[in-house]
Formats: C-alpha cells, structure tokens, sequence
C-alpha cells in the first residue's frame, strides 16, 4: 500500500504541468446506414478533440440499430450522450416521453440540426430492363418495388412522402388522386421488410422486385459493394429533402458530465472536416461552401420538397400518416390487391 | 388468497408416501408465479389501460387478418410437424443404420440455431433465386414472401418438439407389440392403427402442442421469409412490433393479451385431449 502515495504524489505533478488525465466515454445512438460515415467521424473528431485536451482518453461507442427502435431504447433508457437519427420525429419522441431535452432542440444547431442531408433515389436493375425513370413508372402493372414498412423504418417513412410529393406535384393537389396513386404504388410492393438495410438485402442478395426506393448513401453503397449485379441509379424528377438531425441527450449527458465533449462532437459535424467526411459517405454536406466542389459532383441535381414545407413538419406528416387510422393505414386497409 | 391456507391443509393431511410436498408445492407455486404470472399479469394490467381502445384492437380488420395468419400457420406448420415427426422419430428408434446418432443430433439442430439465422437461409433457398426457389418459382409456386413461407419456416423451428416427445414413448413400447400384432395376423395398416397409434397419441399431441406454442410466438425466423404485407403475411408478433414503434404500448399489449388469451385455451384444449388419449389406453 505505500507506493500509493508517491504515485499519487507524481500524478498530482503530472497534473500540475497538464490537464487532469480522465477517461471520457460518449455513446452516440444512430440508426442504420450510418455506420461507415460515423467510424471515420469519431477518428477524426477524437484527434481533434486531443489537441484542445491532451489528457483526456476518448473513447466513442457507437449504436446502431432502426431510427424508431434506437428512439424507444433511448427512452427506455439506454445511456445515449447524443443521438444521430434519421429524423425528426424520433428525437422529438424523446424529448415528449423521455423528457431528456428540451421541446425545441432542433433550434440549438444550424439547419435544423441538420449537419447533413440526404434525398431519396430509384436503384435499378443492369440496363434498367423496366425502362423506370420517374415516380410514375413504379405504379405500372408488373412493376414490383421494393420499399421498407414506414410504421418500422425512418426511410420507409422519406421514401413514402417522397411518392407522395410527387402524387401531390402530378395531380395539383387532387387528394383522391393522391391516394389512388399511393395505394396503387403499395399494390406493387411484394416485401415490406422492417428496415432499409432489409430492403437492400431483399433487392439485391435475394433479387426480388424491379426497383428499389432508397436513400442516396444507401443506393451508392449498395452499387459499389455488388459493381458485378451492375445495378443503377435512377433520379426521379422530384424528390424530398430529408434532414437527419442530431442532438445531445442533456438529461444522460448532465449526469455523465460529458456535455462538453458531446457539443463539441455535434459540433464538429459542422466544420469542413466534419462535412467533407460526410460528402465521402455519400450524405449532402448542409454547408457545401466548406466542401471541396470536386466531391459535390457526386450528388445528382434534383428538385425537392422539404418536411417543413410540403408536410408541415414532422409531428403533423406522422400524425396524418404514419400513425393508427392515418393515410398509410387507410391504403392498406383494402388489402393489397 | 383464501385458496392457499387451504391447499396446505388438504397437503398436511394427506402427506403421502412422498415426504415434502408443503415444500416442493410452496417453490413450485413461488416460481411459477415469478416467472410466469407476475409478466404476465403486467401485460395484463399495461392492457387494461387501454379501456375502450380494446373495442378497436378487436374489430380492427387487419389484427384480426394477423390473428388469423399467425394461428393458421403455426397450426398447419405443428400438423406437418406431428406426421413426419413421428416418421422420423419411427425411423430413428426402430432401425439400425450408419450414421443414426448423426440424424439422431440433427434433430436439435433447429433448437440451437438462432431463429434469424434460420429465417434467413430459408429465405436465401426459397427466394426466386435461392437453390431451391429457382426450380418452383417458374412452375408458379412461390414459399418465400408469402404465408406458405411462413408455414415453412415454423415447421422447421417446431420440428425437434415432435421427434422429442415421441422417441421415448417408441422406445419404451418396444418392438415385440408389433411383432405380437403381426403374429397374430393382423396387416400392417390394422398393426399402425390398433396397436401403434393408440399409445403414441397422447404423445403425438403434446408435441403438436408444443411445435404450435413455439410457431405462434415466433418472430426471429419469420419476419425474414414472410414479406411482411398488411392483411396477407403480416404475423401478429410483428403487429406488436408495429405498435411498439409507434409508442402505442397498450396497443401492443391489448393483441399480446388476445395472442395469450387464443393460446390458453387452444393449449388447455390440447392438455384435455392428451389426458383423454392417455386415460383411455390404461382402460
């Protein structure tokens, strides 16, 4: 036991001289496609992160999972510092039943809080046999697409307002229209898998349907892992803007004492490191000035709607759609055909 | 509570042969009633909150489609299970062939692999271009992403219960039954039928029991293989999901409490009937 004291002694020198050595942990809950983005996020940040605090060991646990099951976990208790989600409703669910932020986080950060953004595409198979080029070409008989459940999946949920944006553009608004075309889209799905990265497994490994609806990351990274399949990229005239937003979880990050570091993780997100990372992935960076353009030329132009101003925002689109007795349900509820 | 002062005293006297019954009933009782009851009663209790919403939960169409798939399926997949369980353990128990502990091990086989695993290699066979989908689904017969797939892939997880349950009821019966049977010229057909059949039923039941629990409660195996469409492949565990995702936990419990509920009694019937074969065999 007496050497406890001298080391002691040394460790308060040591401190002296530098910072107090301390061991941070943070957990940053994210949903499915953005393991490969985050892997080289937290490198990157906890380089970053040693320079303004040379004494801390940083250690970056990731969780990746469904956006709403991710959502439900944290409110159900798992110790998330931040959360990366697919959307906004997810966190705003935290907020109302975890009450672990407050109401109107998405104001704490720019574009709200929104470090990237995404867009949904077609991804097809070799040559394109189904000649598929718009919204309109996946509601023909015999064409079969291959979309998530939105009552499971956050993309499924982009993936349907996109249709219906389109629906929405294609019949100036005609309601009856709309949902014509929503249940004849529907009609042509022949798997409703749970989540996105099941829907890509579905369409690519087990070849069923002509078209997959997926988010752009998902569709570049589904083309460069199968380059044999030659699948291809298809982007319809009209699409929608879909903001996966982040925030740091106060209630968990107060009690852990890493509010701090976890800011600054978010952040981070923000500067042109953090951005330039994000166009590698294949997310839109939302300050594309920091960017170097050569790295832009890989995002298609492409007309979109936003949540906001096509929906209302996030809790009326998921109360007038997703949830019992709202548009979704009401398409299914003839069957599928 | 009244009921358990009295059970004691009925236990006391008449203590049979059989030392510690007060004992063994009291762990029997306390256990059951912290592993079974007491989720259960909080699923029961979390329910009950939803009052008048069960009136919805029931007569909504696409529940009830789910009811219907789940009950269906798990019935028809335990069935299927039943007949070629008892062929298999038949086989197993009677003949002498190489390779017989390796088939015999076999048989557990759907026990340790985990149900995601399973769901995913028979969707992988049976999908339009799986080894075995590509052969069926020109001909029009389509398994995978439809019920018949979910069919299949709860006879596979049920199919161990059917074997298990029969192969020691087999054994004890021993050859000579049908060798007598056949001695005293009955045909094969009278032999499986009069002499075969009658004591393996209760047995034959139990494992359907069995292979049926297993295949309602699934989810693992199945959300792979069944596509997952509302009112057509949507099983009710997968309901429960749907409901959960939308923080509708009452929701979820009210179709937990009517999956029990159908369960219970479809399983209580089952127990009635097994004790029924048994009893008549000893008459």
């Amino acid at each position: 036991m007496h050497f406890v004291k001298p080391l002691a002694i040394l460790a308060l020198a040591l401190a002296a001289g530098a910072a107090i050595a301390k061991d941070v942990a943070l957990l940053n809950v994210s949903y499915d496609p953005t393991r490969e983005l985050y892997r080289d996020v937290n490198t990157a940040f906890a380089l970053d992160w040693k320079k303004t605090h040379p004494g801390d060991n940083l250690d970056i646990k990731m969780s990746h999972g469904g956006s709403g099951k991710q959502a439900r976990a944290v409110i159900d208790g798992l110790e998330a510092d931040v959360v990366t989600l697919a959307l906004a409703a997810d966190i705003d669910a935290i907020a109302a039943k975890g009450k672990l932020l407050p109401a109107d986080w998405q104001k704490r950060l720019p574009n709200n809080s929104a470090p990237y953004t995404s867009t949904i595409v077609f991804l097809v198979r070799k040559g394109n046999p189904k000649n598929i080029h718009d919204w309109s070409d996946l509601v023909r008989p015999g064409v079969a697409v291959i979309t998530p459940n939105p009552k499971t999946s956050g993309g499924a949920r982009w993936n349907y307002l996109a249709a219906w944006a389109y629906a929405s553009k294609a019949s100036n608004g005609d309601g009856a229209k709309v949902v014509d075309y929503m249940k004849k889209l529907y009609a042509n799905v022949p798997v409703l898998d749970t989540g996105a990265r099941g829907s890509t497994t579905t369409f690519v490994e087990r070849g069923i349907g002509d078209v997959l609806i997926a988010w752009e990351n998902e569709a570049d990274l589904a083309l460069a892992e199968s380059k044999d399949k030659g699948f291809q990229i298809v982007v319809p005239s009209i699409s929608i803007r879909a903001e996966p937003p982040v925030a740091v979880v106060d209630g968990v990050a107060k009690r852990h004492g890493t509010q701090e570091v976890a800011k600054a993780y978010l952040q981070f997100l923000y500067t042109a490191q953090g951005q330039t990372i994000a166009a590698k992935h294949g997310f839109r960076p939302s300050l594309p000035n920091l960017v170097d353009p050569s790295l832009l030329k890989a995002f298609p132009k492409v007309p979109m709607v936003s949540i906001d101003g096509a929906f209302g925002g996030w809790k009326k689109a998921q109360a007038q759609h997703f949830d019992d007795g709202g548009f979704f349900d009401k398409i299914y509820s003839g069957g599928a055909h | 509570m009244s009921f358990v002062p009295a059970l004691r005293m009925t236990a006391v006297r008449q203590a049979g042969p059989l030392p510690g019954l007060p004992l063994a009933l009291g762990m029997t009782l306390v256990w059951l009633g912290l592993i079974v009851l007491l989720p259960l009663s909080a699923l029961l209790l979390k329910s009950a909150t939803l009052g008048t919403g069960w009136i919805k939960v029931l007569g909504d169409p696409r529940v009830l489609a789910a009811l219907e798939l789940s009950f269906g399926t798990a019935l028809a997949a335990a069935a299927f299970d039943t007949v070629i369980g008892a062929l298999i353990a038949w086989v197993l128990v009677r003949y002498r062939f190489a390779g017989r502990a390796f088939f015999d091990a076999l048989v557990d086989l759907p026990f340790a692999l985990p149900t995601a695993v399973a769901g995913i290699a028979l969707t992988a066979l049976y999908a339009g271009n799986g080894w075995i989908g590509r052969w069926l689904v020109p001909h029009g017969i389509k398994v995978a992403y439809t019920p018949t797939g979910i069919a299949v892939a709860l006879a596979f997880v049920g199919l161990p219960f059917c074997v298990r349950t029969l192969q020691p009821v087999l054994q004890s019966l021993g050859a000579e039954f049908e060798e007598a049977a056949a001695s005293l010229g009955a045909s094969r057909w009278t032999t499986l039928r009069r002499v075969l059949l009658p004591p393996l039923l209760p047995a034959m039941v139990t494992g359907f029991a069995l292979a049926f629990a297993r295949g309602v409660g699934e989810y693992g195996s199945v959300i792979f293989i069944a596509g997952n469409i509302p009112k057509v492949s949507e099983i009710a565990p997968l309901l429960i999901v749907i409901k959960l995702e939308q923080y509708d936990y009452a929701g979820a419990a009210a179709v937990a409490t009517l999956m029990l509920a159908l369960s219970f009694v479809l399983l209580l019937l089952l127990n009635i009937l097994q004790k029924k074969l048994a009893h008549g065999r000893h008459v």
